[in-house]
């Protein structure tokens, strides 16, 4: 019987011809990601070695990959003393993987990992992040994990007791509309599947428009994936996925993409056709409650946010450096942009965005989570509503139970900073 | 014999469980105190002492959804609530097998504040309503992690055996 892609990963990591969804698999890990949680990390893997005479000892430390990016620069001697606990333990510890607050080579993990070409098609991510979905994007089996189940994975190398899930297939079509882009495909996908309608299983992406999307629109499918209960999303390896790694990832080693065999098995297929789709926007409180940008035009804003690990990237910012360039962000509204990588940052820099931003009135911040979640810079007053690239709007999300958060692609952002009010990019000259 | 001291509905997220901005606090000692810390009233209950351990919390479906942090489970494992939810993510599930917190699924649960609940292995029983609802079993390969006391242990006991 044939395998998924992800059948076919978790197969070969785990030393098996083959596996099916509902097998239990300890998977071989390719590649254990954290971030500042990697504090927590710590004190459970020295926990693991109490009493047993070992010396706590990572198994492999080049599999292992820490990126300080929740709380950069640190907010708090608290966040400062857990920062310098993991970056005592990682010296130690000799993980080279390692990403400090920098701006050369520091960033958000889920561009980090990407960029720098740590992630391979085939291989086993794990990350204690939600969102390490993310890298599903270079055909990758990546899941989230908790900070425990990390603990195990930094002692043992492997995951255990992995239910194999299931698998739907989504096969997307059409050519998008100009101002349309990835995550109105995922906004619009989240609506259909529901918060939980991907519980427990992968979303493999297939069809013409995944073929055409660059690497950068593949990692927001996937990235978003897990706004659907998505253990993972996977777009198979092809030329695309080569070619990232090659001249953007600067991989020169082999790389071989896994492919799902003809007569994989797949619990559903959903079929999309976006050459209609309009831009999506999630509306306060959950990701699943999307609605066609129609419905909410107009809506005033009092905080833009571009950036994150969901659209961040450079493909984000020329998109909205274009809308944006000669005009300025409304003067009723704040406008944040956090590009993912200090890379992106300097290439965002060189290619004039910046310039742009700044003379329209946004305020340009150091790579990092902060705002997505409320831990760090961009906090919302009470009654005040943020438009964002981010992928969650969970109550409270962006540090305040009293604030709403809408979802959008970076081209209404851009378009709405500039009105103060959510607005359609299309309706606009550029 | 167990109180339902609160009742919540679908997809409640882990931001809602233990906001992020408390995420620079990691010691399962310190996060119990910002357990729903933005629910000023449920909060205040917990910190007060005003709920008795064993308590349950009846959630609907998808309960711990959003992000993998740990402490959204430590957090409630600290005030030693059980929790009978008609479904639970992925990974907070996982987090929550891995430390011990227990975790009833009953896909069919009915009960409010208030209500007295006889809960077994196989279905909980609403003493008010008198009814009786299914618990859907965890699978075997997390029962085996709960079985060793959770993932420390049960890593620990790999690890001497592979050496």
């Amino acid at each position: 019987m044939g395998m998924t892609v992800a059948e076919k990963i978790l197969a070969r990591a785990s030393g098996l011809p083959a596996v099916t969804a509902g097998d239990v698999v300890e998977p071989a890990v390719d590649l254990a990601m954290s971030h500042e949680n990697a504090a927590l990390v710590v004190n459970q893997f020295l926990e693991i070695y109490e009493g047993t005479l070992l010396s706590p000892k990572i198994w492999n430390p080049d599999r292992v990959a820490v990126i300080f990016d929740h709380r950069v620069p640190a907010e708090s001697p608290k966040t400062a003393s857990n920062q310098k606990k993991v970056r005592e333990f990682v010296a130690a510890q000799l993980v080279r993987k390692f990403h400090d607050i920098r701006g050369d080579v520091g960033g958000i993990c889920h561009q980090i990992l990407p960029e720098n070409g740590y992630v391979r098609p085939g291989a086993v991510v794990v990350g204690t992040d939600s969102h390490t979905t993310s890298h599903g994007a270079l055909g990758a089996f990546a899941f989230g994990i908790g900070a425990t189940e990390m603990a195990s994975v930094w002692a043992l190398g492997a995951v255990l007791n992995v239910e194999v899930p299931g698998t739907i297939k989504v096969v997307v079509k059409g050519r998008f509309q100009k101002h349309v882009s990835a995550k109105d495909l995922i906004l619009h996908l989240i609506g259909r599947l529901t918060a939980q309608g991907a519980n427990f299983k992968v979303l493999e992406f297939h069809g013409d428009t995944i073929r055409r999307m660059p690497t950068s629109g593949r990692l927001v499918l996937c990235n978003m994936s897990v706004e659907a209960g998505a253990t993972a999303g996977i777009v198979p390896a092809d030329e695309e996925t080569l070619r990232y790694l090659r001249d953007e990832a600067g991989v020169t080693d082999a790389v071989t993409p896994v492919l799902p065999d003809p007569d994989a098995t797949y619990e559903r297929v959903i079929e999309v056709n976006v050459a209609k789709l309009e831009p999506q926007i999630a509306c306060p409180h959950t990701v699943d409650n999307v609605k066609s940008i129609d419905q909410v035009m107009g809506r005033a804003i009092n905080q833009v946010v571009i950036g994150s690990c969901t659209n961040g990237r450079l493909d984000d910012l020329a998109v909205a450096a274009k809308i944006m360039k000669g005009r300025k962000v409304a003067a009723s509204t704040r406008m944040l942009i956090f590009p993912a990588s200090a890379r992106i940052f300097q290439q965002a820099l060189a290619k004039g965005y910046v310039k742009t931003f700044m003379e329209a009135g946004a305020v340009v911040m150091n790579s990092g989570c902060g705002p997505c979640l409320g831990v760090h810079e961009g906090a919302l007053g009470d009654g005040e509503v943020a438009l964002s690239t981010t992928n969650r709007n969970f109550k409270g999300r962006m540090g305040n139970p009293k604030s709403e958060v809408y979802l959008c692609s970076p081209a209404v952002a851009a378009a709405s900073a500039l009105v103060g009010a959510i607005t359609d990019p299309r309706l606009g000259g550029n | 014999m167990a109180t339902v001291v609160n009742r919540v509905g679908d997809d409640i997220s882990t931001d809602v469980i233990y906001p992020g901005r408390y995420m620079a606090t990691v010691l399962p000692s310190e996060t119990p105190q910002y357990a729903f810390a933005d629910d000023a009233s449920f909060n205040g209950m917990l910190k007060a002492g005003h709920v008795s351990k064993g308590s349950v919390l009846v959630a609907g479906s998808n309960f711990g959804c959003g992000s993998s942090r740990e402490q959204a489970v430590s957090a409630i494992k600290g005030h030693e609530l059980v929790i009978v939810a008609k479904s639970v993510a992925r990974i907070f599930l996982q987090n929550a097998v891995n430390l011990g917190l227990r975790i009833v699924i009953c896909p069919t649960i009915v009960a409010n504040e208030g209500d007295e609940l006889e809960i077994s292995e196989t279905q909980v029983v609403n003493l008010r309503s008198n009814t009786r609802f299914p618990v859907v079993p965890l699978p075997t390969a997390r029962q085996a992690i709960v079985d060793a006391g959770g993932l420390i242990a049960y890593t620990r006991r790999k690890l001497v055996a592979r050496r």
